[in-house]
């Protein structure tokens, strides 16, 4: 690395300032030389990052392997900030700099000193663009930069990202940083990223071997990655061994795969059951074909994006609390909504299931229309916040966050739901109003009452699911309409009436349709969920779960 | 569309129809004040999220020219129907326009199908739609101007790019189930496979409409691309489903980086719902970007503000191609001195008008027009970063050349062609689209 540095002691220019003064002592001159030298080093540097701001992205992406080669930890913040898109050209001079805001005009910064230099006009300066290829260089360059950063969380990522694009080049950076480490963790990707290195260098057969053998300990997709397209550099010996390697990898993900589509059928199932447990009260329970079950969901929904723009412009801070505030109001606000709707329409209709049907279908459509109106036809955004953002790796199973959350909530809404259903006292009258309604009417029980509050309790548990949509799906006045379907499916197949099946019935449809899926396709999936569907009901017209007895024909 | 057996016939049988109606119609040769213009976007139903922004411009551009006085002399008067995301209504409504508001001409629909659907009326009453929307080609029809890309003003352009600029070698085609993604698909099926990508380097994979569980969808991506060849997705997914799709790449963490997308869908109305920060340097190609930095693009963005009352409201490509198809409707019915149809079909074919990047539109013969094809990278603030730009315009080509039964045809509806399907091997007009 070092390398650079010295060569420009020798370089025309550095002469040329040492025999143009000619009267001085030698020992001068042997300073000065020192110095110069020095000051080439800065300007040398400072040339390399000036030469980002020229040319095309290839220009630039040459620029940043030279800034590289000097293995100056000083180039670090310049190409971050050049990542960032927050590198300047001047247009008078094309030197190259930072920026801050400083209303109309900017404060020049010179990234390498972070020295802030002269205010000028925001239009004399010009933004270097960045694209993928350049981007992809600026992570390599950071890569070899950083392996010997003191923080470890720079190390490891540093590992990584020369573990994503090794080249022969880095081995030796690697090798050293190796040779210090401690951390065991980032000793296991330095020493992978050594390995993919070493493959694409010109080293021994014998270290090439061993390093097969670590990578194909590693064990996933990177690893198969990089096996593969060493397959094609190798010579002729080793390539038995990588393809050993690569067949064993694959048999090792063939099992995991089959795991990973569980979970995904797992987390489809939960948003299934999220979306179909407020069904399963007021169709389930109260038998309402209830079509504004989906707008409930859409409201949440939009709910949670009140509350979080309304965090957002006053207590930025709270963001990461918004989806805690947002799930009782959401419920409160949709079992209000739910209330009324029972309160003005749906008392009339008792015991006429078609005008039911016209009538929330009726309600659906204005409730869209209405939120349209209100917030415009356009998605709006919904934040994630970072406890639900990303994602972890649980052996060969890659778990999103977000999914995660989705089906731990959906799982407590159910046990809340059952819990309220057979432990509380409005429970029992609910359930007692529903399997007899003159019988519980006789014994003093306030039906009408009953049967709002039912009503209200479904509609309030669809808000709280659109809370949980609003994290995977859009905000948009269509929300509701894709999942009406799926949900009225998820009960009927699960047996109406019965919670339990409510549950089974989600899982199982999600498993099933997340199996078919990478065999058949998204389309011809959903298309045979369908069919078997059809032809379950048509065996079992009640369900998985029917309830059994009188109640059934009450 | 199958059964019409000759240009001329239909030319003619377009005039019939006219003359027929025309008793009912004496109104319209009487003295008018203003001019109407039909707009025919849905406000309602799954389509509303984009339509509506287009309706929005097409009344500001109204506006605008009345301002500047109308047009012959006459103010313009906009008449607005919503057919509600429903295909046939889409046709429905169009007949009300054409026979009950007596509308000079129509600006209007999005998807394919329900441009499809109006077509027959169109034909039948003979006025004029201009399509404002990138679609899959295959259609040149006299009646009608396309005003948004042809496949090879985006798809093959944005492919291109990929392959110089990233080395790219395995492609994953991934779009929404209809006619649009496989048409597409399949164009760039065939163009990829002449530029010598083998045939197990491509997967091609549809999903439904507003599909949201894209978890299997993105780990095969992620499967696919770890074959140690540089891999890219070319999305042709439609509408609501982007947003859980992008949603899921990120969370999966899919760098553009490393697996770009191109999405062909997705402009800047669409990212507005998401959080753009995980989603930096995956690419869309269309012919505008909000970002194109000219003064043309800086003044209408600050009309569409202004008239929108909301700083913050972000202008895309669909309202670009509103804007070229008004100015050259404008231009056209200028040229012929009157709003009458046939003469202002006749006129169109030659008009120049400027782009909003910076350039000038043409209206070709196979009445589609000239376009620069722009590469944008998404940025975190939602907006694009224009990475290439093509150095001249691209005619669009309506009959794709890489699809086998469409490579001989050609459309040139200026007399005495007129045709929008000629066949170069047979020399006869005729054939598909028929």
């Amino acid at each position: 690395m070092q390398a650079g540095v010295r060569g420009f002691q020798c370089t025309p220019a550095s002469f040329k300032l040492v025999t143009s003064m000619t009267i001085r002592t030698a020992i001068l001159t042997l300073c000065l030389l020192l110095q110069a030298a020095f000051a080439q080093a800065q300007t040398d540097l400072r040339s390399s990052v000036d030469a980002l701001g020229q040319g095309k992205f290839a220009d630039v992406e040459a620029a940043i392997t030279v800034l590289a080669k000097t293995g100056d930890p000083k180039a670090v913040p310049v190409l971050e900030a050049l990542a960032a898109g927050d590198l300047y050209t001047r247009k008078s001079d094309a030197r190259v700099f930072m920026t801050r805001a400083a209303g109309d005009d900017v404060i020049l910064i010179d990234p390498i000193t972070g020295v802030e230099d002269a205010t000028a006009p925001k239009a004399s300066v010009q933004k270097i663009r960045v694209n993928n290829t350049v981007r992809r260089a600026v992570r390599t360059a950071l890569g070899g930069l950083t392996l010997l950063s003191p923080e470890r969380q720079t190390r490891l990522a540093a590992a990584q990202s020369v573990l994503m694009a090794p080249s022969g080049e880095v081995l030796d950076l690697v090798e050293t940083a190796l040779a210090t480490e401690k951390d065991a963790d980032v000793r296991r990707v330095m020493e992978e990223a050594r390995a993919a290195s070493l493959l694409k260098s010109d080293r021994s057969t014998d270290e090439k071997k061993q390093a097969i053998e670590t990578i194909r300990q590693r064990g996933d997709r990177d690893a198969l990655g990089i096996l593969s397209s060493a397959l094609g550099s190798v010579d002729e010996t080793l390539r038995p061994d990588v393809e050993r390697a690569i067949a064993g990898i694959e048999e090792r993900q063939a099992l995991w795969n089959a795991g990973q589509n569980v979970w995904y059928g797992i987390s489809l199932g939960s948003v299934l059951l999220l979306a179909a447990i407020g069904l399963a009260v007021t169709f389930g329970v109260m038998g309402i074909i209830n079509m504004a079950h989906g707008e409930m969901v859409m409201l949440g929904a939009y709910t949670t994006f009140v509350v979080q723009d309304v965090i957002r412009t006053r207590y930025p801070d709270m963001f990461e609390w918004s989806l805690a505030i947002a799930l009782p109001l959401a419920f409160l606000f949709t079992a209000f909504i739910g209330l009324v709707i029972e309160r003005g329409v749906i008392r009339f209709l008792y015991g006429r299931p078609l005008e039911t049907l016209l009538a929330t279908w009726g309600l659906s459509l204005i409730l869209q229309q209405a939120v349209r109106s209100l917030f415009g036809p356009t998605n709006r955004e919904v934040g994630n916040p970072t406890w639900m953002s990303g994602a972890f790796e649980l052996g060969g199973l890659t778990i999103t966050w977000n999914r995660l959350w989705i089906v731990v909530f959906s799982l407590s809404v159910f046990l809340a739901l059952l819990a309220v259903l057979k432990r509380s006292s409005f429970g029992l009258q609910m359930r007692a109003v529903t399997q007899n309604r003159r019988m519980a009417s006789s014994m003093g029980i306030r039906t009408p009452y009953v049967d709002a509050a039912t009503f209200a309790l479904g509609s309030g548990i669809a808000g709280m699911a659109g809370v949980a949509l609003s994290q995977i799906d859009n905000v948009s006045p269509n929300l509701g309409q894709s999942y009406i379907i799926d949900s009225f499916m998820v009960v009927v197949f699960g047996g109406v009436g019965n919670l339990w099946g409510t549950l089974v019935g989600a899982f199982s449809l999600g498993i099933l349709n997340k199996f078919l899926e990478p065999y058949a396709g998204a389309v011809l999936g959903k298309i045979f969920v369908l069919v078997l569907i059809i032809l379950f009901i048509q065996k079992r017209p009640r369900g998985l779960f029917a309830l059994k007895g009188r109640a059934v024909d009450a | 569309m199958r059964f019409t057996p000759h240009m001329k016939a239909r030319a003619f049988g377009a005039l019939l129809a006219a003359a027929m109606t025309s008793t009912a119609l004496t109104g319209a040769f009487a003295q008018e004040d203003t001019i109407k213009v039909g707009i025919l976007h849905s406000l309602s139903g799954t389509m509303a999220i984009s339509e509506t922004t287009l309706k929005d411009a097409m009344l500001m551009l109204i506006e605008e020219q009345n301002k500047k006085g109308g047009l012959l002399g006459k103010k313009l008067e906009a008449v607005v129907v919503d057919p509600a995301s429903d295909w046939p209504l889409f046709a429905e409504k169009a007949r009300e326009l054409i026979e009950k508001d007596k509308v000079s001409a129509v600006f209007g629909c999005w998807t394919s199908v329900s441009r499809k659907s109006v077509l027959p009326v169109f034909k039948e009453l003979d006025n004029i739609l201009f399509y404002p929307v990138q679609y899959e080609g295959e259609e040149s029809e006299r009646n009608v101007f396309y005003t948004g890309a042809a496949p090879n003003q985006q798809a093959i352009p944005a492919v291109d790019y990929l392959m110089e600029n990233e080395g790219v070698e395995r492609w994953v085609l991934e779009g929404t189930d209809y006619v649009y993604p496989r048409t597409t698909n399949k164009i760039l099926e065939a163009y990829l496979k002449s530029k010598g990508v083998a045939a197990e380097d491509i997967i091609v994979n549809y999903t439904p409409f507003g599909f949201s569980d894209w978890q299997t969808e993105v780990s095969s991506i992620k499967k696919f691309g770890s074959a140690g060849k540089k891999t890219a997705v070319v999305s042709t997914i439609n509408g609501d489903a982007n947003v859980p799709f992008y949603k899921e790449l990120a969370n999966q963490g899919i760098k553009a980086e490393d697996i770009p997308v191109v999405a062909f869908s997705v402009g800047e109305e669409e990212l507005a719902g998401i959080d753009t920060k995980p989603l930096v340097g995956h690419l869309a190609a269309w012919n505008y970007f909000q970002s194109v930095d000219v003064p043309t693009n800086a003044e209408f963005i600050k009309t569409w503000r202004a008239y929108t009352k909301n700083d913050k409201r972000v202008t895309n490509d669909p309202m670009e191609a509103s804007f070229i198809g008004f100015n050259m409707w404008l231009k056209a019915v200028e040229k012929a001195g009157t709003t009458e149809q046939d003469k202002v079909i006749d006129a169109m074919v030659g008009v120049s008008v400027p782009n909003l990047s910076g350039g000038y539109s043409t209206m070709m013969p196979n009445h589609h027009i000239t376009k620069p094809v722009l590469i944008g990278e998404i940025q975190d603030d939602g907006q694009f970063d224009i990475v290439s730009q093509t150095p001249g315009l691209i005619v669009g080509d309506e009959w794709s050349d890489y699809l086998p039964d469409s490579k001989d045809l050609i459309a040139d509806w200026r007399a005495p062609m007129s045709c929008g399907n000629f066949n170069t091997a047979t020399g006869k007009c005729g054939g598909k689209g028929e």
